[in-house]
């Protein structure tokens, strides 16, 4: 297997006393998209300032190429950062923000302007050049703010958050065009987000980080399919949690309700009577109408939410309480609230989590 | 509704006259210098004072060399506390404050003593010793001034992302103060610069005991001998003064706009 392009070793990162980074350790590969996840205070937007340089580790190494970079300035890094505030410089207009590093190296102002030009085309604000950073609205300025980083073709790019102060809507087609932008350079991109769903849909891989530890790095297929910790499994998705009781621990059969089946695994400490938390996704539940599934729980319809393409339900089984989804049917209504149903599971998708 | 307003505008105006009328009133004893009526001799005289020139002159070099020494020291120092040290703010802002508790007759006693022929610094001793002396004095008189005006105008900007950006695409300290922070707070520098320039301009207990002939000891020695040159005097001197002020104003509108969020 290649080297790693970016390297994070045994990284340790206190304030004031208070531990935020508790010893991490990452490989990135070169040109891969990755996303730090996680709750604020978690220390994802810390290890991106660690690999900025913008703050010192305690201990621990950032090796990028092979060489360790962890006592260098930001300035000596080659590193371009986007920041969730824009941080465009009010009193230069675009061109001359996006041109500020290679001025910074040097290079002369007519090889400059192509640069200027260049990136101003792969962000698809040509002709925005003269105008200043007030003229543009949000989504303008962090296009503006992500030619800027990547104008002096750095080895690296991070983004802090960059969509956060952005609307719904500008969001999603800027975090399209931060991706299609990231393949097509195959710049290596470190990105800090909380928002799980944004993580999901534009990352190579995903590292799930909670109180300065990593619980989980992953393709966001395995991450949210298979999670491998409690916290990952709740703070990826939504998941359901149902209490069941261990009748037969050595053919891993559980009773939930009036239903007895067997799931996939069970903590090897469990024996029978034990309570044991199932747990599944709200897709992994089907209306049991006409579809075969090994597990079949009965309830009653306690809540609906229609999502537009996605309905969302809330059944009652007597204690506990779980979700599903359902594609919508333009010919079939909902069920309404109390109506009986049966739930389908197929067990493989049954998870018993540990913490 | 309308009283109130009628209220406000009475209170405008007698607000108004204090300040006014004194001004007026001097502006038009400065005018009759003849008996026959109204004329700029007064004026037509000061400004042909060679004294008046050469104090002037002096009084405004003096001014524009303290504004550049202030501000390579206000600036580097306030953005370093704001980004690296805001810890340090009260004591700063309390030994920026001094002078304006610290009486400049005291201040002044402080540096004839220190800087004296027979100290180990004798700045005294040359006129350009006295003049850097006259220099750093209306620096620290200043600086109550300068301090605040500079650290407002970081206030309004985002001076750590700023710093951090530029730096990161290349940018040494030295770099980011002179091409990304200064052009952003230049409103607030030359607020500041201008506030320094009209202390110095007025300025006299410093600059007399240090025997320099600045303008405000220039208009003393006028005020002790003639009676209209003197009201002439402090009419330009208000003109002057209101001058920067209202540059002030004017470059405020030249200010860099921050940011629109969507």
């Amino acid at each position: 297997m290649a080297e790693e392009f970016l390297r994070i070793e045994k990284l340790v990162k206190s304030f004031g006393g208070n531990p935020v980074v508790k010893g991490v350790d990452l490989g990135f590969n070169k040109g891969e998209f990755v996303t730090l996840l996680g709750p604020s205070g978690c220390g994802k937007t810390t290890i991106l300032r660690m690999i900025a340089g913008f703050e010192r580790p305690d201990s621990g190494r950032i090796v990028v190429e092979g060489s360790d970079i962890s006592g260098l300035a930001p300035n000596r890094r080659k590193i371009g950062m986007v920041f969730q505030a824009y941080a465009l410089f009010p009193n230069m207009n675009v061109a001359d923000n996006i041109g500020f590093g290679l001025k910074i190296a040097g290079m002369p102002k007519p090889e400059r302007d192509d640069r200027v030009e260049e990136m101003l085309k792969l962000i698809g604000l040509s002709g925005y050049g003269k105008r200043y950073p007030f003229e543009l609205s949000g989504g303008q300025q962090q296009r503006v703010a992500l030619a800027r980083a990547l104008a002096p073709s750095p080895r690296m790019l991070l983004l802090d958050e960059p969509l956060s102060a952005l609307d719904a809507k500008i969001r999603v087609s800027l975090r399209e065009q931060i991706r299609e932008i990231q393949r097509e350079l195959g710049i290596t991109t470190v990105f800090v987000t909380h928002d799980q769903e944004e993580a999901l849909s534009i990352s190579d891989r995903i590292v799930v980080l909670n109180a300065g530890n990593v619980e989980q790095f992953g393709k966001p297929f395995d991450i949210y399919n298979r999670p491998a910790t409690k916290f990952v499994a709740t703070f990826v998705g939504t998941l359901n949690t149902l209490n069941a009781t261990v009748t037969d621990a050595a053919s891993r059969t559980v009773r939930l309700g009036d239903a007895t089946f067997a799931i996939p695994a069970l903590p090897a400490s469990a024996s029978n009577g034990d309570a044991v938390a199932l747990t599944m996704r709200p897709e992994a539940v089907s209306l049991a109408n006409g579809v075969a599934r090994d597990i079949v729980l009965e309830g009653k319809v306690a809540e609906v939410a229609f999502l537009g393409s996605v309905i969302r339900l809330k059944v009652d089984l007597g204690g506990n309480t779980i979700s599903l989804d359902t594609f919508n049917d333009q010919r079939t209504p909902p069920p309404a609230h109390g109506t009986p149903v049966r739930l389908g599971i197929a067990s493989s998708d049954v998870l018993v989590l540990g913490d | 509704m309308k009283s109130g307003r009628l209220w406000s505008w009475i209170i405008f105006g007698l607000g108004a006259g204090y300040f006014l009328l004194p001004l007026l009133a001097t502006f038009e004893f400065s005018l009759r210098i003849r008996r026959e009526g109204y004329t700029f001799d007064a004026y037509t005289s000061v400004f042909s004072d060679g004294r008046f020139q050469a104090s002037f002159s002096y009084s405004l070099i003096i001014g524009i060399c303290a504004i550049i020494v202030g501000l390579l020291i206000v600036v580097p120092a306030a953005y370093y506390v704001r980004l690296r040290a805001p810890h340090l703010r009260p004591i700063i802002e309390f030994i920026t404050l001094l002078p304006l508790i610290i009486p400049a007759i005291i201040l002044v006693f402080g540096y004839i003593r220190m800087y004296n022929t027979s100290s180990p610094l004798p700045l005294l001793g040359t006129n350009v010793g006295t003049d850097i002396l006259l220099t750093l004095a209306y620096v620290a008189l200043a600086l109550p001034y300068m301090y605040r005006a500079v650290d407002t105008g970081l206030r309004t900007i985002d001076v750590q992302t700023l710093t951090e950006a530029a730096n990161i695409l290349g940018a040494n300290q030295a770099t980011i103060i002179v091409q990304v922070i200064f052009p952003n707070i230049i409103v607030a520098v030359l607020s500041g610069a201008f506030l320094t320039l009209a202390i110095v301009i007025g300025e006299f207990t410093i600059a007399s005991l240090l025997n320099r002939q600045v303008f405000g000891v220039y208009m003393q020695n006028v005020g002790a001998n003639r009676a209209f040159e003197p009201a002439a005097l402090a009419v330009i001197s208000f003109v002057i003064t209101w001058g920067a002020m209202g540059m002030i104003q004017l470059l405020a509108r030249f200010a860099p706009k921050t940011a629109r969020r969507d």
